[in-house]
């Protein structure tokens, strides 16, 4: 028997449960896999004007995970609409479109251009990248419950599609933004960004960011980032998508497993290109399997036992 | 682009730390230019990670070469595989050399593991019958590699180590200096590969002599096919956001191969 591997998003119906994560995922994929297997593509975050980006090097390796400080590198909205967004396949899998900004009206002009477009399925809001600083405040907006709040507010009140708010892990308790962005009538929240961090090269004594720090991805991070999509999942009723680290299949049913209605895959494609297309085929045999008949029957059902 | 699982033909000590790897890989023998990379998979486990930039060195019958020099531990890891084995690779990845057009002399300059992808130059030009003078510098006579296989591809060939210990005793720059102050006929083109500080020297030796400039870059890569944005290098002309005369091109799309005059050299 088949399992039913949709997954419902608020009003965002996904083919399955897997997704690319924002700034690990471009067209260029499409050359060497199969974009249509996948449930969605988050593109790289844009905002309103393009940004020039954090001087070199803004990659470096560390133990099973890496650094990044891209700086939010892009060409602005109008870039976007005109020459990206008509490199993605319009089909069966969704594209979701990955926000920031510095001002709420940023945010609310963006939403209003993005809203007029067909091919795009949701927004996912950006409210943790740990690269920029905004403005004179200093620290992200997904690290203030109030600020996250009033952008994802702002977002909802100017358009009809579906809105992911994506935090920050770099918080004391990520349950109270998670509670914080679904009051503000966010759709999903997303669970995690990278992890504030750093590496220095000792013979140089230099950082290995030009940026002086980044932010860590990759398996290094995934059992932190489990246990935030657990602790969201147990204070939140909108769906919780989970990411950070997640390599292969069991990953994901591992996140699921803790509440996750769908992952997303990032730094694992940079290794692999093909894992997502490999996580999405594999979860359906795990299913198959294990006489699940429908692949939301995984989440949440964590068995902890009797306590 | 591709993904291929590639078997290795052979693995074999060049000595002092370089070494280079034949695979069977009739795809990347097709389609590979002079100039591109490939990204190699070290291992199936995430420690280390990320894939691992080459230059394609050679095309083989049926296969390419890549020549590497053992720095850490992914090109550790690479120096173990035995023939027989197989290697995950994606390739050919960036943008290649732009060749000269008719049969002009062509200086292609290369320094320590940078002559990996200028013997791949070297073969192409000499099928095309281009007259070629190859500058190969080390810091010493154990860091000259290649010097036969261009000697083989009819190229004339000056050694330049930092030591002395073989050829002529200095910087790899010297020499192009020299030639090109020269009062024979002007190359049409000048290749080079090297560190950061040669091509830097080579590009403002190109300038002062109005010659054609080539350089290959290197630059930290996690995805290898601009799509990260990881692996930027500053150029003059572009999309002109910093509003400070320079830009951020991406070395694994747009490059690793420049043309000199293009960057914004610091
Ligand atoms: C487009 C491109 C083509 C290349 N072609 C060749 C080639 O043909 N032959 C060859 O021997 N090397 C080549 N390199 C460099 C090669 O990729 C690195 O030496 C290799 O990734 C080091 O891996 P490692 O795990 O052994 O070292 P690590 O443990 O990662 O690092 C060890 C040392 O190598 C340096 N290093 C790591 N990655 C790079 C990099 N991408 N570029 C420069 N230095 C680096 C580090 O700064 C450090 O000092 C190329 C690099 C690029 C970007
Ligand atoms: C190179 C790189 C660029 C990224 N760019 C963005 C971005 O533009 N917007 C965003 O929301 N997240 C960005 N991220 C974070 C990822 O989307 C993801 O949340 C994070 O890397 C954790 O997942 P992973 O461990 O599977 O990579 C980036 C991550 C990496 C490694
Ligand atoms: S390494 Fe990702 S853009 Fe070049």
């Amino acid at each position: 028997m088949k399992t039913d591997m949709t997954v419902k998003i608020g009003t965002l119906k996904l083919k399955n449960p897997v997704m690319v994560a924002s700034g690990t995922f471009g067209a260029e994929y499409r050359k060497l896999i199969d974009v249509g297997s996948l449930g969605a593509i988050v593109t790289k975050t844009i905002t309103l004007k393009g940004r020039a980006g954090n001087p070199p090097p803004r990659v470096a390796e560390t133990s099973s995970g890496m650094l990044n400080s891209i700086g939010l590198e892009n060409r602005g909205l109008d870039d976007f609409i005109r020459n990206k967004l008509p490199l993605f396949p319009s089909g069966k899998t969704a594209l979701i479109v990955s926000i920031a900004g510095d001002k709420e009206t940023e945010f609310i002009q963006m939403a209003e251009e993005l809203n007029k477009i067909k091919k795009v399925a949701a927004i996912e809001i950006n409210l943790s990248c740990p690269n920029v600083k905004h403005g004179a405040r200093e620290g992200l907006v997904a690290q203030d419950e109030e600020a996250s709040y009033n952008i994802v507010r702002a977002v909802r009140a100017s358009t009809k599609l579906p809105l992911v708010a994506k935090l920050t892990p770099n918080v004391t308790d990520i349950a109270r933004v998670a509670v914080a962005v679904e009051k503000a009538g966010a759709d999903a929240v997303l669970a995690v960004n990278t992890f504030a961090a750093m590496a220095v090269d000792i013979d140089t004594k230099k950082p290995k960011l030009g940026n002086v720090t980044g932010g860590l991805s990759g398996p290094a991070i995934k059992p932190i980032a489990l246990k935030m999509v657990w602790d969201i999942y147990n204070k939140v009723d909108i769906p919780v998508i989970g990411a950070g680290g997640i390599m292969n299949y069991c990953d994901a049913a591992e996140f699921m497993l803790c509440g996750a209605s769908a992952i997303q895959v990032g730094t694992a494609t940079f290794v692999n290109p093909n894992t997502a297309c490999e996580i999405a085929a594999g979860i359906g045999k795990y299913c198959a399997e294990n006489g699940v008949k429908k692949v939301s029957e995984l989440v949440g059902n964590i068995n902890i036992g009797a306590l | 682009m591709k993904q291929i699982y590639a078997k290795i033909l052979k693995n074999e000590n060049l000595g002092n730390g370089f070494r280079r790897i034949g695979i069977a890989a009739p795809y990347l023998a097709k389609n590979a230019k002079p100039g591109q990379f490939v990204e190699l998979r070290c291992s199936g486990e995430t420690d280390p990670l990320l894939r691992r930039p080459f230059g394609v060195h050679r095309v083989t019958k049926g296969g390419i070469e890549l020549l590497y020099e053992i720095v850490g531990r992914g090109t550790e890891i690479i120096a173990r595989k035995k023939p027989g084995e197989i290697l995950d690779l994606i390739g050919p990845l960036g943008t290649g050399f732009v060749l000269p057009s008719g049969k002009p002399t062509a200086i292609l300059v290369a320094g320590g593991n940078g002559v990996a992808p200028i013997l791949f130059l070297s073969e192409v030009l000499a099928k095309k019958k281009v007259k070629q003078h190859v500058l190969i510098g080390g810091r010493s006579k154990s860091h000259i590699l290649c010097e036969k296989d261009f000697k083989r591809c009819g190229a004339r060939v000056s050694v330049t180590t930092e030591d002395g210990s073989k050829g002529h005793k200095g910087l790899v720059t010297h020499i192009l200096k020299e030639l090109l102050a020269d009062n024979g006929p002007k190359p049409a083109a000048i290749y080079a590969c090297g560190p950061t500080g040669m091509l830097k020297a080579v590009a403002n030796i190109a300038r002062t002599h109005r010659v054609s400039c080539q350089v290959s870059l290197e630059e930290k890569m996690a995805c290898g096919v601009g799509v990260c944005l990881g692996c930027p290098v500053k150029v003059k002309r572009g999309h002109g956001l910093c509003g400070t005369g320079y830009e951020y091109k991406m070395v694994c799309k747009d490059g690793p191969v420049f043309d000199s005059e293009e960057i914004y050299w610091e």
